[in-house]
């Protein structure tokens, strides 16, 4: 593997991992204070049982969120330090509003995990509210910095030395509000549904427990909420990309030559050596159509470039049609649960809806990944487009191979035991009776 | 004043911040390794308690201080980040780890095993973080870094500027450093009185080598960072600084081993200031020697003054929220030992 390959495998690895936790940073502390909410409006314990176990879950998911966040931030100027040298100054304001915001996050987040017992409820309400926000403000921050990757503005750049800046212009470019729309929505999206999957699965096991009848309506209609707009935003974003990105705008919808009604390649193998699209389905003219609103509009084709300047549409157009399969089926899903909901059907016990509900787990996360390498892959060979080569800011430290393994490791070591220990929070059977641990087992209870 | 020289104060600020907080963290960790005698349980528990709803507030100073390098000094971050790759990744390895065994370890429930194999590497990463942290602070000092400043080409291997006795002798420093102040934290807050004393047995014992290791690392500077030598010996402020440093270290033992514990903690703090700042002010006029003054290689002044707005007026913010979390969680307990 060269190294500039085992630099971006490292790096894309390093933020795969944390946008799991990150969305979950974002999109949980809501689900939280709303049953908080709920508990205090209504007194039922069961949603003072449910934000508790969330809080508790959320407290193992939020620290690996702030580490893999803090491997970011360093790693981005270890392994791109030409590019650091660049987008650090240009995007240094939004950067710094960042660090501001995850202060706020990381204190309320204190108080609101461990503050059960010692602030009033309001207050603490409060908190959680905080920290929702903190965490939305965070993410707007850095895909803000992100979007400015895609669509660069506001300096100019002599000998590879940033020489002004307009800080304002650069944080206003123009993809930032659809990309950071996009973003908190997919969050929501996610967690919604993935919350609301595992707490089905949980009732189609059998699990009687109140608190689980009280979840899956409040994170589904977070997540159906969220997933209807994310259809609006996801066009949104696309006609954005189609406009100042075109080569990636290419390579998503497996476009290879250039055309008037250009039509819409569902599904199939984009092959980069062929370079033609293999096997899928084909609508005529909608790509056009839905782009300018305009069946003859001409959409710039992956051959308008040199094959050296175009991204791989094999990884970026699976990944695209993976992200709005996802997109799709949890739209399904939502809508099933509306019917039902409007028919006032019992949907705890429609066993068909609970297993498709607890199978769509993981579909949002999926989407996520699948969005980031559809942004990421898609830039290519940028890493700001059309200023800096991913080739020219690569480090120069060699080896990299062992980092990347290194990290690798420790993700999955990481991986497996989170996925372990919800295990146990999520699985623990009694609800309200038991008490929050306070000392381990190992620790005698007499001090 | 101009931006530049007020950012590089900020760093100095926040990297005290960030010792006396997150570093403190750090301490704890090496103390729940060596957490000994029959109150063992117990000091694990304090520990538990003490760090549970602060560390991750605490860690953003070093954030913020990572965030104001690169958006400011960008050619000096570059050289850092690629002549430190090594103990840089090894310190993300540390902290990724702590922060994980952390939690992992108090959720781990029935998993006995989980629980046993993160306490040991939550002891270790806290270790090694602070040592790697203090080792790329001195390798900045040590005039090793070399680059071409028009190219922004570092020059030199990934080696030479850390893996020296200095560097990694102010990597111990750090690490006897944050262990010092986590004991007497600790002791501050265990309140019940021989816990109390098993940490003010700790601490002194911490503060002791801190003072030996100290003495050394200043003796190493001489050849292994010659300007940081001059700063720290050969100035007109030198000699009164390091005499009111030593005299306000020797202090925080007396009042420590007297149990006078909050006032102990505060003269702790000032030795703290007087061992970061000292390297601040003695780094003047570099960012990184002896290529990078101050006003070399700087972001555009649009972008430090926007930065040192942010952090002006962010940080008054900030502190209400800090004061409400410390009150909530220290208030009572710290309170009633005074
Ligand atoms: C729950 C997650 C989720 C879902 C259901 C969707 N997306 Fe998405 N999408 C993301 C999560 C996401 C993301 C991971 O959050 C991305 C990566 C970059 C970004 O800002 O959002 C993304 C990027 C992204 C991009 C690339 C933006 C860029 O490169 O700047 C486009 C064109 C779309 N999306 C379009 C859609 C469409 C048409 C959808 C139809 C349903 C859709 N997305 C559903
Ligand atoms: C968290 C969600 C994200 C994921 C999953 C993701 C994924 C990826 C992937 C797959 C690559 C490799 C691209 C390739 O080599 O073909 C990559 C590269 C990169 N990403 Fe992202 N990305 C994310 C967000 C971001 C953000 C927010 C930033 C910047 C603020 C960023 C900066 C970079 C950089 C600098 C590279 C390396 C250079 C390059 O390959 O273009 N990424 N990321
Ligand atoms: C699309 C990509 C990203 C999104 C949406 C995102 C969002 C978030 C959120 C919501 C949190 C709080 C997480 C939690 O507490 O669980 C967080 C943490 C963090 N993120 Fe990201 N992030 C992204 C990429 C990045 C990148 C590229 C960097 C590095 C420049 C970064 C640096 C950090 C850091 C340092 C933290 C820890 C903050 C703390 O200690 O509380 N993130 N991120």
């Amino acid at each position: 593997m060269s190294d500039l390959m085992a630099a971006r495998s490292l790096m894309a690895l390093s933020l795969a991992f944390h946008i799991v936790f990150a969305a979950i940073g974002m999109a949980m502390p809501l689900l939280m204070v709303l049953a908080e909410a709920q508990w205090l409006r209504t007194s039922d314990a069961a949603w003072r049982t449910l934000a508790r176990r969330w809080a508790r879950g959320a407290g193992i998911l939020f620290a690996v969120g702030a580490v893999s966040g803090t491997v970011l931030s360093l790693e981005l100027g270890m392994l791109f330090p030409a590019f650091m040298r660049v987008a650090g100054p240009v995007l240094g304001m939004p950067f710094s509003l960042e660090g501001l915001a995850f202060f706020t996050e990381a204190i309320f987040l204190g108080i609101y995990l461990y503050g059960w017992d010692r602030v009033a409820p309001r207050w603490h309400v409060l908190s959680g509210v905080m920290v929702a926000l903190a965490g939305v403000t965070s993410a707007g921050f850095v895909v803000t910095a992100n979007a400015w990757m895609n669509t660069p503005t506001g300096f100019t750049i002599e000998n590879g030395v940033v020489t002004q800046v307009d800080v304002w212009a650069a944080i206003a470019n123009p993809a930032a509000v659809s990309e950071v729309i996009h973003m908190v929505l997919a969050a929501y999206v996610a967690v919604g549904f993935g919350v609301a999957g595992l707490h089905a699965w949980l009732i189609a096991r059998g699990n009687v427990a109140p608190m689980h009848r009280r979840a899956v309506p409040l994170a589904l209609s977070v997540g159906s909420v969220a997933m209807v707009l994310q259809l609006l935003s996801g066009h949104e974003a696309a006609v954005m990309v189609a406009k100042t990105q075109p080569a990636k705008a290419a390579a998503m919808e497996a476009l290879w030559d250039t055309q008037r009604c250009a039509p819409m390649e569902l599904g199939g193998y984009s092959d980069d050596e062929a370079e033609r699209v293999i096997g899928a389905i084909r609508i005529p003219c909608l790509l056009s159509l839905m782009t300018y609103g305009s069946l003859d509009a001409e959409m710039k084709g992956l051959k308008a470039w040199p094959p050296q300047d175009r991204p791989r549409s094999s990884v970026v157009h699976f990944a695209f049609d993976l992200m709005v399969g996802c997109g799709m089926a949890l739209l399904l899903t939502a809508l099933w649960w509306g019917l039902l909901v409007l028919r006032r059907q019992p949907w705890w016990e429609r066993r068909g809806f609970l297993t498709v509900l607890g199978l769509a787990t993981p579909l949002g996360f999926v989407a996520i990944e699948a969005g980031w390498v559809v942004a990421e892959v898609g830039r290519q060979p940028w890493v700001i487009q059309d200023v800096m080569r991913t080739s020219e800011a690569v480090t120069t430290v060699p080896d990299l191979t062992v980092p990347l393994f290194v990290f690798a490791a420790l993700y999955a070591v990481l991986a497996l035991t989170v996925v372990l220990l919800m295990r146990v929070e999520v699985l623990q059977q009694d609800d309200g009776a038991r008490h929050e641990p306070t000392s381990d087992a190992e620790v005698p209870r007499a001090a | 004043m101009l931006p530049d020289v007020l950012l590089a104060s900020f760093l100095v600020i926040f990297l005290w911040v960030y010792t006396l907080s997150g570093g403190a963290d750090f301490g704890c960790g090496v103390w729940d390794g060596l957490a000994s005698g029959p109150r063992r349980h117990q000091q694990r528990q304090l520990i538990k308690t003490a760090l549970g709803p602060i560390w991750e507030a605490n860690h953003v100073w070093l954030i913020v201080v990572v965030v104001v390098m690169f958006a400011c000094f960008p050619l000096a971050w570059s050289a850092i980040t690629t002549t430190l790759f090594i103990p840089l990744t090894t310190m993300l390895l540390g902290i990724v780890l702590r922060g994980s065994a952390f939690v992992f370890r108090s959720h781990a429930g029935p998993y006995v095993e989980v629980r046993r194999q993160w306490s040991v590497l939550f002891a270790v990463a806290s270790t090694v973080t602070p040592v790697m942290l203090g080792t790329c602070l001195a390798a900045v000092a040590t005039g090793r870094i070399r680059m071409d400043v028009k190219t922004g080409k570092v020059t030199t291997n990934f080696f030479d500027a850390w893996l020296a006795p200095f560097p990694l002798a102010v990597g111990v420093m750090t690490l006897l450093l944050t262990s010092f102040l986590a004991a007497i934290y600790l002791a501050v807050e265990a309140r019940e009185g021989a816990l109390q004393d098993d940490f003010r047995q700790r601490g002194l014992m911490a503060g002791v080598l801190l003072g030996v290791v100290a003495l050394g690392t200043l003796a190493l500077a001489r050849t292994g960072a010659p300007h940081l030598w001059q700063g720290l010996v050969h100035q007109p402020w030198s000699i009164p600084w390091q005499v009111g440093t030593g005299g306000v270290s020797v202090a925080a033992l007396v009042l420590l081993w007297r149990r006078r514990f909050t006032v102990a903690r505060v003269l702790a703090g000032a030795q703290t200031a007087g061992v970061v700042w000292g390297f601040g002010l003695a780094m003047r006029p570099y960012v990184v020697v002896p290529d990078v003054p101050l006003g070399v290689g700087m972001a555009p002044l649009s972008v430090q003054w926007s930065v040192t707005w942010v952090l002006l007026l962010g940080t008054p913010v900030l502190v209400p929220a800090f004061y409400a979390l410390f009150r909530i969680f220290k208030g009572s307990r710290s309170a009633s030992v005074a």
